[in-house]
């Protein structure tokens, strides 16, 4: 096959069996690859309810036909399980070298399914795959577990791995991939920790072939030619990384500050791009065959926080800055550095810290509960508290549910800034309208990735619109949820976005594949992926009634600042938004759009 | 004067875009270990920097090699293999100081940097300038300059 490299590594980690499978041509045709392929395998293979943590739920590794090549930022990954944290279905990307790897070593996708006895971690090298004792690497941080993989196996091996935060089970780990690089969101470590499996260790030397060489050579160069010509993926993330928005978004008055009570953030500059980039950066770092390199290698020297190692992004800056109120940025990027060791999500840390901390000064839990005050702003109390949560130590206990859990425990789940359980990322909805709708309407909870509306009503691209008009918005979410939907199944970076769109992606697309494909085609793909995520969540009783924001959203105005009085309108654009997507008025596909798009 | 590719390694990225180039143009496929330019990763240093031949005058691999599959261009001084008379003994690849040449199982044959005929594929993909097909002498020039500059401000520094 061109573009795909035809096999499914599928392991059974109860019997200790691995097995390789062709891939389905035209099931990878329909659904891409990806987030899109590795979603329909997990839907028609497991039980939509069941438990996230039984033997019965899957983990599934997933590569898009573009992993591997030199379309631009290609080198993305994607994790497929069924949520701890949401109970939807869970989709989380990952960036670095460990996708790519994967491909070379001659294999698309990873199914993962049962329960070792005891820990394991699985070693991929060129069509072959054994599972390899973990006990001694079992406690150990996502560092130290891929120094010690990586002497045992291939130091050019590539390991995605969970730490101490997804073995006990925290409903917001993640896995770690090339040991900076996150496959976030949803609790997807979790998954893996309940498995005892440790980590998926790949080498490879094998090719990825392309079906017409001289149109992706062309695509390729002018992939190029489009990121070189856009200012954000050009200038402003190569100099500033992705923390270049904590300005701009604080200056459009939607940079959620103390657990979203309020939209400006006093402490935003000293938690910026430019001063990270003035006072801890080293040098920038890019994940595989991406011209942007937005990551930052950074140095600290303030020996409270001392580190060396890879500096935080703009969620997680925003999570343990602006939304638990602290400006100190070597405590932030401290406590980012320990959410990639101890293998956690640090948006739904930060934002459940923020949560805890809320209820704190209102008096709804005690120091004695916490053991200690947790005010807002308490830069030492922060990185303490993510620490706790990564070995679910004393109140980390009770954070390492996840902020609705941790509020409804104490009574007040209003408290949780969350959509269907997930923590928001760093932009207030009550600005930025359509980003409040994308929020309630995501498959995966409450995410930026799933339709960054920002990108038009913030940034200004590809063109302005107005962040408080609601008139348009619904049809703007769906088509970058669609898309969105499209770049996670060929396996590109969505920060390509910014350069470029659905004519580029189908064109590396048609080249890499040979798949015979127009735009409404591609476009209709990213919109049966959609479907086929929302048919998933019903079924697991997650319906339209969960598409729904916190009350301080939708009903307490922003206090002050550009977003001053707002609320985000969600009556005004949901019903239009069920009406484009073809579902009925509960929020349902309907019968004929399901079969239009092929998913009866 | 000669053209010759360059490496500045402090504005590599370790994106490996120059090893996918490569391995596209001499093999047609996507693969790092068909690529005659390899990126080197030192994570826990922060040092990153492609590695490639760099057309030895004296070349270990064109004496150590008994079939006489490698030969100098003595217009361009790039030394290269010819394929259809390499017969994959790997002999370059023990003489060579600097392991910038390899064995592909594949074709079964000894491959090298040959600066795509004065086209470098790798070049072309590098996303930040820290490859270049430039004039030989311009990094060196560039470092003395550099010297230079410091010597300058040093000289300003203590000067009453």
């Amino acid at each position: 096959m061109k573009g795909w490299v035809g096999k499914i590594l599928r392991v059974d980690l109860t019997k200790g069996e691995t097995k390789i499978e062709d891939l389905d041509r035209n099931l990878a045709q329909k659904f891409l690859g990806g987030r899109g392929l590795g979603s329909k395998i997990f839907f028609d293979e497991v039980d939509p309810n069941i438990d996230p943590f039984s033997p019965g739920n899957k983990l599934i590794m997933a590569t898009g036909p573009l992993t591997g090549t030199s379309a631009s930022a290609a080198g993305r990954y994607m994790v497929i399980t069924k949520s701890p944290l949401t109970g939807t279905i869970a989709c989380s990307n990952s960036g670095g070298h460990f996708g790519a790897e994967l491909k070379f070593a001659g294999f698309d996708l990873v199914i993962l399914e049962g329960k070792a006895k005891e820990p394991v971690y699985l070693y991929i090298e060129d069509g072959k795959a054994e599972l390899k004792d973990a006990k001694a690497l079992w406690g150990k941080t996502t560092h130290e577990a891929t120094d010690q993989i990586l002497s045992e196996t291939d130091r050019d091996a590539r390991v995605s791995c969970i730490g101490p935060a997804g073995e006990k089970l925290v409903r917001f780990a993640c896995i770690i991939n090339d040991k900076h690089r996150a496959a976030g969101r949803s609790g997807v470590g979790a998954v893996m920790g309940s498995k005892n499996l440790k980590a998926v260790a790949v080498r490879g030397s094998g090719s990825i072939t392309i079906a017409d060489k001289e149109a992706f050579r062309k695509a390729t160069l002018d992939g190029f030619q489009k990121v070189k010509a856009n200012p954000v993926t050009s200038q402003g993330l190569p100099a500033y990384g992705t923390c270049v928005l904590v300005n701009i978004i604080n200056a459009s008055g939607i940079f959620p500050t103390r657990n979203f009570q309020e939209g400006v953030f006093e402490g935003a500059e000293k938690i910026s791009g430019e001063v990270l980039a003035e006072d801890i950066l080293v040098r920038n770092r890019a994940c595989f065959s991406c011209p942007i390199a937005c990551g930052r290698v950074v140095k600290v020297t303030n020996p409270k926080y001392e580190f060396f190692g890879e500096g935080p992004e703009y969620e997680s800056d925003w999570s343990m800055g602006g939304c638990c109120g602290v400006d100190n940025l070597d405590a932030i990027a401290k406590g980012n550095y320990l959410c990639d060791t101890l293998g956690l999500d640090p948006i739904s840390a930060g934002v459940t810290i923020a949560c805890g901390m809320e209820l704190f000064e209102k008096g709804i839990i005690s120091a004695k509960e916490v053991g200690g005050p947790l005010n807002f702003g308490d830069a030492d109390v922060m990185v303490e508290m993510v620490k706790a949560i990564g070995y679910r130590e004393g109140f980390g206990n009770a954070l390492a549910e996840g902020s609705y859990r941790l509020a409804e425990r104490f009574g007040h789940p209003e408290y949780s800034m969350s959509v269907k359980k997930q923590e928001f990322p760093a932009y207030d909805g009550r600005g930025a309208q359509g980003m409040g709708l994308q929020y309630a309407t995501s498959n995966r909870g409450a995410c930026h990735v799933r339709g960054y509306l920002t990108s038009p009503e913030i940034l200004g691209s590809p063109e302005k619109l107005d962040p408080f008009e609601t008139k348009g918005k619904p049809g703007w979410v769906k088509l970058f949820q669609d898309l969105t939907a499209v770049i996670d199944s060929v396996g590109i970076c969505l920060f390509t976005s910014f350069a470029f769109g659905g004519p580029e992606i189908l064109s590396y697309f048609k080249a890499a594949t040979g798949t015979e494909m127009n735009l409404d085609e591609l476009m209709k793909a990213g919109e049966r992926i959609w479907n086929l995520e929302r048919i998933f969540n019903l079924k697991a009783g997650i319906t339209g009634k969960d598409d729904r924001l916190p009350d301080r959203l939708v009903k307490e105005p922003m206090p002050l600042g550009p977003a001053e009085g707002k609320v985000v309108e969600l009556d005004k654009m949901l019903p239009e938004y069920y009406q484009l997507r073809g579902w009925d008025k509960e929020g349902n596909p309907t019968r004929e759009k399901v079969k239009e798009l092929g998913l009866e | 004067m000669n053209k010759k590719i360059s490496v500045y390694p402090e504005k590599c990225t370790a994106c490996r875009l120059c090893e996918l180039g490569c391995s596209f143009k001499k093999t047609g496929e996507f693969n790092p270990t068909a690529s005659r330019v390899r990126v080197s990763i030192f994570g826990e240093e922060a040092f990153y920097t492609p590695i490639f031949c760099t057309q030895c005058d004296e070349a270990w691999c064109l004496k150590a090699c008994p079939s006489g599959a490698i030969s100098r261009d003595y217009g361009t001084r790039v030394v290269k293999v010819n394929p259809e008379v390499c017969v994959g003994c790997r002999m370059c690849t023990l003489a060579c100081p600097f392991g910038t040449i390899t064995y592909y199982g594949p074709e079964g044959k000894a491959i090298k940097c040959d600066e795509c005929d004065g086209q470098p594929e790798c070049v072309l993909f590098c996303p930040t300038g820290a490859l270049t097909y430039e004039e030989e002498s311009t990094p060196t020039r560039l470092k003395r300059f550099e010297t230079a500059k410091k010597l300058q401000s040093s000289s300003k520094e203590v000067q009453p």
